[in-house]
């Protein structure tokens, strides 16, 4: 079974949130880049134990510039047998999406997995285009997979329950809670990661559709106004007059 | 069972001058590993195994896995080939759990297999240092007596020449892992008053290994005493290439190197539990690191830990040069023991009542740090290494 596992990485969620350039760009200076945590602790851990049970290989891939790379090495750490970078910068969903369809076009991977989302962006939309350019089916928010022969039953979770569904390889399926468990490296697989193949691909020229006007930190959280019992007509004008709700 | 803080630990790091550039890649992969292997295996049982002091032996296996035992040994004798920032930063974050599980690395690392790899000869290096190096086999290291600690050169253990043996008296005391190790690293003088350092192994007739109780720190490293009865040591268990207190000296340099990582670990811990209790803690209507006491409490803490790490990392730049000086180590182990245990006590204070309960960790990493500050080598006696080495008069005497 050959599986693709899309990867990027993602500020610490203890990450300093600032933006420069009339607040057009996220201030990078002194943020420290995790691996996205859906892609690794659900996709890629389920792409291994697939591998570990039916054979075959796993190949990461990531569209980044060369500062992704330890992320890259954390992923071959953890497991992966090899790594893709496609030397570009993430700027949209189309670019990310494009430039891996077009590495994997004709390329036979039986399953690509990716994360439900990046805990940065929150774009859910790297899949879907993924999907759409390969033409590949695409099962999103998968919680549990299991594989029979050539055909996957997929549990998504939906409003209230789950939804149970079939698919054939090849297919595309975004990856989150409950598809598998967290595993940490060994010093073993950390050393071996040191060997493992990362190749850096030349990116065509792709051009985002979409352009970022301005980034917006939300508002301060204000303080708690505590209103003792026997002053309930003071919260209803507090909530009337300044908190504007009623 | 103390079940409130399992699944707690939300320690996050602070990097105040992005210390972390100075890394390599590498490194923080290192880091993130065993900080993710702290977080998931030691936090949410360590306190329980404090309170109750018994050592949790189920997490042998698992530092083994995450390269705490040997890291700077070479592969193919079952270390992990790593530099010496590699080796610090693994203590620092297995500190950041917890201090006697980073004795455990410790002494593994840096009291049984270095000496074995370096004053052993090839076939002592392949009989024990790939079984410790997975953890199948535990070791300790037999130094301290109980007449002599900071002055180990006028211990009183010794063996004999029996001619095909070595015999064996005396007895060592305050050896972290004793209780349960299969090998000890023991230092004994020759007939000719000369230190030599010894492989004793668990069932050689007349060894015990007492376990010392009722500490109120380290409580969740096991200590014990080391007595030799007429033990009988084959002859091929000498080291045969360390002559004098130089060579437990030289393991001593080693895992002092690893301290001065090691304790910022502690302070790292103890510094972000405070920070975050004072923006939670609200008294006289705002919280409790709004008033400027507090924040000159916070400051310096991050201060001194952001002094430590450049400390840390520029001795473990030296180390892997192969320049470092005893002296210079001693400095960097003093400084940065003497930096948690302040940063430990300040943060209790941040904390008030809670702070010492088990809820936190600070307690127990203010308790433990008595013992680091006072093991491999006491404060002072580094401080005495320090003025030696800028006088040039020795003052031990
Ligand atoms: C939990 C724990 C684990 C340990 N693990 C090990 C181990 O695994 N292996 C091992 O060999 N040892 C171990 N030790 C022993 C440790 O190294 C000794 O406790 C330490 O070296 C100090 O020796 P001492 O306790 O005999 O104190 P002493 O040497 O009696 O010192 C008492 C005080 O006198 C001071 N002092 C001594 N000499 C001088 C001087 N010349 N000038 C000024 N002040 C001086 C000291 O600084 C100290 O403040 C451990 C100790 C503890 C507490």
């Amino acid at each position: 079974m050959k599986i693709l596992v899309c990867i990027c990485q993602t500020p610490d969620t203890t990450a300093k949130i600032e933006f420069t350039n009339a607040n057009t760009q996220f201030n990078t200076s002194g943020v420290q880049y995790i691996l996205n945590p859906t892609d690794e602790w659900y996709a890629l851990v389920r792409a291994l134990e697939l591998k570990e049970q039916n054979g075959g290989s796993v190949t990461v891939v990531t569209v980044g510039k060369a500062d992704t790379e330890q992320n890259i090495r954390k992923a071959l750490a953890i497991g992966a047998d090899d790594a893709v970078r496609i030397d570009a910068n993430p700027d949209d969903a189309y670019v990310v999406g494009t430039h891996i369809a077009d590495y994997a076009a004709g390329k036979g991977y039986d399953i690509i997995f990716t994360g439900k989302e990046t805990i940065d962006y929150n774009g859910f939309s790297v899949p879907g285009v993924v999907a759409e350019l390969l033409d590949l089916p695409q099962v999103s928010l998968a919680a549990h997979l299991t594989m029979d022969g050539n055909t996957a039953t997929i549990d998504r979770e939906i409003e209230g329950g789950i939804e149970r569904v079939q698919v054939s390889t090849p297919f595309l399926v975004s990856a989150q809670k409950g598809m598998a468990e967290q595993r940490i490296a060994s010093m073993k697989g950390i050393m071996s990661a040191r060997t493992k193949p990362l190749q850096v691909v030349a990116p065509k020229d792709v051009k985002p559709l979409a352009t970022v006007a301005y980034y917006e930190l939300p508002a301060k959280r204000q303080t708690v106004k505590l209103i003792a019992p026997e002053h309930a007509a003071d919260l209803v004008r507090l909530l009337h007059e300044e908190a504007k709700v009623i | 069972m103390h079940t409130k803080s399992v699944g707690q630990d939300k320690f996050q790091a602070h990097d105040h001058y992005w210390v972390d550039e100075l890394l390599t890649e590498e490194h923080r992969l290192i880091r993130e590993t065993v900080r993710a292997w702290v977080k998931r295996e030691v936090s949410p049982v360590i306190e329980d195994y404090a309170q109750r002091a018994a050592f949790p032996k189920h997490l042998i296996k698992g530092l083994a896995e995450v390269g705490a035992f040997g890291p700077t040994i070479p592969v193919q004798y079952g270390g992990q080939g790593l530099d010496y920032i590699s080796y610090g930063i693994i203590m620092q974050e297995l500190e950041r759990g917890d201090s006697g599980i980073r004795s455990t690395a410790s002494v593994q690392s840096s009291l049984v297999m270095y000496p074995i790899y370096t004053y052993g000869n090839e076939a002592q290096r392949m009989k024990y240092l790939p079984k410790l190096g997975s953890g199948e086999w535990m070791g300790s290291f037999g130094l301290t007596e109980p007449n002599h600690g900071s002055n180990p050169s006028g211990m009183t253990t010794h063996f004999e020449d029996k001619g095909d043996h070595y015999l064996l008296n005396g007895s060592k005391m305050w050896i972290s892992n004793a209780p349960f190790c299969d090998v000890a690293v023991v230092w004994a003088k020759d007939e000719a008053g000369v230190i030599r350092g010894l492989v004793v192994e668990r069932g050689m007739e007349g060894f015990t290994t007492p376990e010392t109780h009722g500490k109120w720190s380290l409580r969740a490293s096991a200590t014990g005493e080391l007595v030799f009865d007429n033990v009988r040591v084959p002859k091929e268990n000498l080291l045969p290439n360390g002559k004098g207190l130089k060579a437990p000296l030289g393991c001593l340099s080693s895992a002092r190197f690893g301290i001065a990582w090691g304790a910022i670990g502690a302070a790292m811990d103890c510094y972000d539990s405070a920070l975050r209790y004072s923006l939670e803690r609200i008294q006289f209507d705002k919280p409790i690191g709004g008033f400027q006491l507090t924040q000159k409490k916070l400051a310096e803490m991050i201060t001194e830990i952001t002094k430590a790490q450049l400390l840390a990392w520029r001795v473990g730049v030296l180390k892997n040069e192969d320049r470092a000086t005893p002296a210079q180590i001693s400095m960097a182990k003093r400084n940065n023991v003497d930096m948690a245990l302040h940063i430990a006590r300040e943060a209790r204070q941040i904390h008030g009542g809670m702070g010492i309960t088990g809820e936190y960790p600070i307690m127990r990493h203010m308790m433990n740090l008595e013992s680091v500050i006072t093991y491999e080598g006491t404060h002072d006696i580094h401080l005495l290494i320090t003025g030696m080495d800028v006088t040039g008069i020795n003052a031990f005497k």
